[in-house]
């Protein structure tokens, strides 16, 4: 009873009234104990620790937008007549979506704003999010304990590209139209049940009356629900595990250097929301993003050239543009590959990155936690790899708007789109190679640095006539930071005979780890950190430039 | 690529333009000089008919043939009626600079006048298209918003929602139809230049025309609002994600630089 | 696949304990941890009138945002909605969008810049270390957890009443499917409703632009126009789902130009009728080039060639455009001969 005790005193002494508002919500939520877990946690101070800031404050200002835009928008397909004030579409028949996006964009003061908030924050939400996965993948930020944080982020991803893409298709004009008629296509491509599932999402025939209303509810409730349940579990382990670092002078793999919650990062963190919302809001006003009224209402007979979705989805579209069209007909039935294929690449592709985390824990064999950073170069197989995903999704990000690059460049569309076929393939291998040697070559160079030191660019004449430049020895903490990396050693096959001498077959899957172990960690793989032995031998013997 | 090699000749290209255009003023003078005083009883058909031919005969006669029957460089021309020269001679597409996917529209190196009399002269070879008269394709009385129902089915598919362009098979491509003369874009429904289709009046009647053209002029005119702002090429999606990307997502980063940067220490001393 | 088989010693060293102790690095740790280095001070930490500039720049940056959201106010209720002003380099624009979009940025950005500045020049600047702990529980609590799991299952007995275990599990697994089952009424089966368009016999071929029936003679070589089937109105309901199927795309090319015979057969002295609709993902094809006489999609580019029966020659389609064979019936206008002989549109399963 101690603390009834301790509240009856305290409430007794005319404690001033926030902290009596206070002690009533510690007495019913334990908010105290809360607080002093979190009150003074310790953010480190980088830019790019940032980037997933960016992501959550745009996604905070959809929500708070998008609330908005539900007040007007008329989720339904029934065909109107337009006799609003925009002119070009007097009389025109439309579906009552379309007329209420119109309605919003010219008839509710600040309306068109909020629209393109809205939209400009989804498209800055999703490149944020790549940003953001890129920053945590090629500083193994992954690793354990962070890969179901990552799987929450990379789910968040996903959800925000089809959150993005259902959004993008309710004002029902004529380029979202496209889009949706594209997705009906691709579902039909699916075999056995493409046409079951076709029928049951647009009740009915293609477009029939009912996938604005239930894009609606997909897009305003459930994606964005299950989203925000994401987000929050996604923050509560960022708290819980507390920010990885990058190495450096006091920053160890058991503690967390940086700046208190309170007050700086409140300040900060808050902030920058602020700073967010206001750039978004400035493109916003200076910018337009999709506007409707000049694309149309959908007719299931009209199309435009430059029918691209948002870039999210461009990869998705690059597939589909560079697929040959292959298609199989068989007792009966046809498969369609020329669609189905791309659509499996799409799903694939993404999840490679997806599991990753786990490829590279089971190469390692590494169970320890990590939280300090990897600079890209010290982990140079991982840091290729990802660099070719991005250099195939970026060729693929082209291929998705080959006719805008053939116009834009003079080229033909066709050498585009082969381009994007073959780029598909041979890049990532290109960039593979290429970032591996540059890695590596980093690495040298960081190792050379410790062993010589830094080039002053101080020319100086020996007395035999030789010019040498001066090298400066590294201050202590910059020697620390280039070789505080881990290193692993390749792992190899276990001994093939027991402890009574009977002989046991190494396993294929033994096997192939000892391969990619090889190739992450083998000779050549990595340049070897420079040795106390190595430092010695050349600090102590001078002459050596 | 051709298109892309094709471009590294444009000096030169240019120059044979230049002596192109010489020679047809030069040719021009010595056939206007001696001619103006003995015509006055020919009638003025016949007289633009004769100017046109003797344009004709320096200007176009290597690729189209001598009387406009065609050579492996150019297609015959009889019966592509007024409107068609026009429409080409008008927007510089012809003459042609060189071979390549498309002939693209360039500085028009005709005046008025002549392009007339060269159009006078290539309708005598066989009966085609007229050139539309101002009444014609002009705004006054047309339904705009059917003009854009319209468009949206004839057009936008080829060149794009508002008139800004796309892309064909093998660099072959939709030109933007932004400053271009509603006459011209008349001229082009009538007679499909190059590779676009014709839409006949008995197609596309002459008032759905006069509404297209006036739709376009809403959408895509010189006064023509972007309400929200910088319309980015009117491109769509592939440019508003590069605009998110570079200035939305990158000012953001700026920003993020510098809420994450150190502050400056004082100076020890 | 555990990784209990890679010996410890494959691992590298926890960071930071290779190095040694914390400190200064002597001849055996060169390479060691130095430590956090001191704490420099900032200008404004030493320099009281720095830091009166600094509070005086964020109370600014706080004033000016407050001015901005007196500015958007003041705009929303001064300006037209439909208002349009030039402004270089934007262009012609909406006076209202502009005004608010610019004073909110406006008002938000101050906010945060202001914010930011103060924490960045006048709170402290000292980096602090936190300590981590594993996530890992200890042992001992792992031991407890799983010895109170055991005495839970225990006392429940489902690992011994192996009748409850079952039905549980079979009931569980059953309820779920009322929920799939509500799903049935989303939409029809499928049945033949894709193989089937409006086209029939003797319908005639009207014409989108004029909504009048067309004539062989309307129809020139090298013109493109588009056609949907007699009696269907703009205004019908069910318009846009009938549309999705039967529009048209009419064509005329010379008798001798057509390549595939059958192409010729079904068309009328050369103007032939395809679909207008993809065969690889339903977008409305039309990019007809008149001399070539192939047809581009603008949606992925797939490539058609109109005088060789529709049959792809670039792209990711998967089969020719269906053609509609077609005649001209005793009044002199273009009818139909039929319904297409296959599905419109993209391909699916039952397609065949």
């Amino acid at each position: 009873m101690s603390t009834t005790a301790n509240t009856d005193s305290r409430s007794r002494g005319k404690a001033p009234a926030g902290e009596r508002v206070a002690d009533w919500a510690d007495g019913r939520l334990g908010i105290y104990s809360l607080a002093k877990a979190n009150m003074r946690k310790i953010f480190p101070d980088h830019w790019s620790f940032m980037l997933g800031e960016i992501c959550l404050y745009s996604f905070i200002i959809i929500i708070l937008t998008g609330v908005y835009l539900t007040l007007f928008f008329h989720p339904s397909m029934n065909e109107v007549e337009y006799h609003g004030s925009y002119v070009p579409m007097q009389g025109q028949l439309m579906s009552e979506a379309y007329k209420s996006t119109l309605e919003i964009s010219f008839d509710v003061r600040g309306g068109l704003l909020i629209r393109q908030i809205h939209h400009w924050a989804a498209i800055i939400f999703l490149a944020g999010m790549f940003v953001h996965m890129m920053r945590v993948f090629f500083t193994g930020a992954f690793r354990k304990p962070r890969e179901i944080n990552w799987l929450f982020g990379f789910l968040l991803f996903v959800l925000g590209m089809f959150t993005g893409f259902t959004g993008y298709s309710l004002p029902d004009d004529l380029l979202s139209g496209t889009g949706v008629r594209f997705t009906q296509g691709a579902i039909l491509s699916v075999p056995i049940v493409g046409t079951y599932i076709s029928m049951f999402l647009f009740g009915g025939e293609f477009p029939g009356d009912d996938f604005v209303a239930r894009f609606y509810s997909i897009h305003i409730l459930l994606l964005p629900g299950i989203m925000l349940g994401l987000v929050v579990g996604h923050l509560i382990l960022v708290f819980y595990h507390k920010h990885t670092q990058f190495a450096g002078p006091g920053r160890t793999n058991k503690n967390v250097v940086g700046m208190p919650l309170l007050p700086v990062y409140m300040a900060k963190a808050g902030g920058f929301f602020f700073l967010v919302f206001g750039v978004i809001a400035l493109i916003a006003g200076i910018a337009t993003v999709n506007p409707i009224w000049a694309l149309g209402p959908y007719r299931a007979d009209q199309v435009s050239t430059g029918a691209q979705p948002d870039w999210y989805m461009g990869f998705a579209e690059g597939l589909v543009r560079a697929m040959p069209g292959w298609e199989i007909n068989l007792w009966g039935h046809t498969l369609v590959l020329g669609v189905f294929i791309p659509l499996v690449i799409f799903g694939l592709f993404l999840a490679l990155i997806a599991v990753y985390p786990f490829i590279e824990s089971w190469v390692t064999g590494d169970k320890r936690e990590h939280h300090i950073l990897d600079r890209p170069r010290n982990a140079p197989t991982r840091t290729a790899f990802g660099v070719a995903w991005i250099t195939a999704y970026m060729i693929m990000l082209i291929g998705g708007g080959n006719d805008i690059v053939a116009t834009h460049f003079h080229l033909s569309i066709n050498a585009v789109t082969w381009f994007v076929r073959i780029g598909f393939f041979a890049g990532p291998v290109i960039a593979f190679i290429v970032t591996k040697r540059i890695c590596l070559g980093l690495q040298r160079r960081d190792k050379d640095k410790v062993l010589h030191g830094r080039e002053s660019g101080i020319i100086k004449r020996l007395p035999h006539g030789e010019f040498i430049e001066v090298h400066e020895p590294l201050s202590q903490e910059h020697m620390y930071t280039l070789t505080a990396h881990e290193q692993y050693k390749p792992a190899e096959i276990g001994p093939t005979v027991d402890e009574n001498g009977v002989e046991r077959k190494a396993k294929s899957s033994e096997k192939l780890r000892a391969k990619l172990s090889n190739a992450y960690y083998g000779e050549g793989n990595q340049i070897p950190k420079p040795t106390v032995e190595e430092y010695r031998e050349i600090t102590s013997g001078h002459g050596h430039h | 690529m051709k298109k892309l090699s094709a471009r590294r000749r444009h000096p030169l290209a240019a120059l044979v333009v230049l002596l192109l255009a010489l020679a047809c003023t030069g040719g021009l003078y010595a056939a206007f000089a001696p001619a103006d005083k003995a015509q006055a009883d020919e009638t003025a058909q016949s007289l633009a008919i004769d100017e046109g031919k003797k344009l004709y005969a320096v200007g176009c006669a290597s690729c189209h043939g001598t009387g406009g029957q065609g050579t492996t460089d150019g297609p015959s021309l009889v019966g592509v009626g007024a409107a068609a020269v026009d429409f080409q001679v008008g927007t510089g597409r012809m003459p042609a600079q060189q071979p390549g996917a498309q002939v693209p529209r360039k500085k028009v190196i005709y005046s008025q006048a002549e392009i007339d009399q060269l159009a006078a002269y290539v309708a005598s070879l066989g009966a085609g298209p007229v050139i539309p008269t101002e009444e014609q394709y002009g705004p006054e009385g047309a339904d705009i918003a059917e003009g854009g129902e319209l468009f949206r089915t004839n057009c936008a598919q080829c060149h794009n929602f508002t008139g800004k362009g796309g892309a064909l098979t093998h660099g072959k491509f939709a030109p933007t139809l932004e400053d271009v003369d509603p006459k011209h874009i008349y001229e082009a429904m009538q007679t499909g230049p190059q590779n676009m289709p014709s839409f006949p009046d008995t197609t596309l009647s002459e008032e759905n025309k006069k509404d297209i053209i006036a739709y376009l002029d809403a959408v895509n005119g010189e006064e023509t609002e972007s309400p929200g702002g910088l319309s980015l090429g009117g491109l769509g999606p592939v440019s508003e994600g590069l605009f998110g990307w570079i200035f939305g997502l990158g000012a953001c980063i700026a920003v993020a630089v510098w809420v994450a940067a150190r502050t400056a220490k004082a100076k020890k001393s | 696949m555990s990784s209990q088989d890679i010996p410890e010693e494959n691992l590298p060293a926890e960071q930071g304990a290779a190095h040694g102790a914390v400190g200064v690095a002597d001849e055996k740790h060169p390479f060691a941890d130095p430590g956090l280095p001191p704490h420099e001070h900032r200008i404004q930490d030493i320099d009281e009138r720095a830091a009166k500039r600094s509070e005086r720049t964020v109370a600014l940056l706080f004033t000016v945002s407050m001015l901005a959201t007196i500015g958007f106010i003041a705009s929303f209720v001064a300006i037209d909605v439909d208002k349009s002003v030039y402004i270089w380099p934007l262009g012609h624009i909406s006076a209202l969008n502009f005004a608010l979009g610019v004073t909110l940025g406006i008002a938000l950005f101050t906010i945060g810049a202001g914010a930011v500045h103060w924490a960045r020049t006048l709170m402290s600047d000292v980096e602090v270390a936190d300590e981590r702990h594993p996530i890992e529980a200890s042992p001992e609590v792992r031991e407890k957890v799983f010895a109170d799991f055991k005495q839970g299952a225990k006392e429940s007995a489902i690992g011994r009443r192996k009748l409850i275990r079952t039905t549980m599990f079979g009931a569980l697994t059953l309820v779920p499917l009322s929920g799939v089952v509500l799903l049935r009424d989303l939409g029809p089966l499928p049945e033949e409703k894709l193989r089937h368009t409006l086209w029939s016999k003797g319908k005639l071929l009207v014409n989108m632009n004029t909504n009048e029936p067309l004539r062989p003679s309307d129809v020139a070589v090298g013109s493109l126009t588009f056609a949907k089937p007699e009696g269907l109105e703009e205004h019908d309901h069910g318009f846009q789902n009938e549309i999705a199927k039967a529009a048209l795309m009419i064509v005329r090319i010379q008798p001798e130009n057509i390549k595939d015979k059958r192409e010729l057969e079904w068309s009328h002295e050369g103007i032939v009728a395809y679909s207008k609709i993809c065969t690889h993902v339903g977008c409305p094809i039309s990019l007809y080039e008149q001399q070539t006489h192939h047809v581009l999609c603008p949606c992925h580019q797939s490539t058609f060639d109109l005088s060789d029966g529709a049959r792809v020659i670039f792209g990711p389609a998967g089969h020719a455009l269906p053609q509609l064979r077609i005649g001209v019936n005793d009044e002199g206008y273009l009818e139909a001969l039929g319904d297409f002989e296959e599905p419109v549109g993209p391909a699916f399963w039952e397609r065949g």
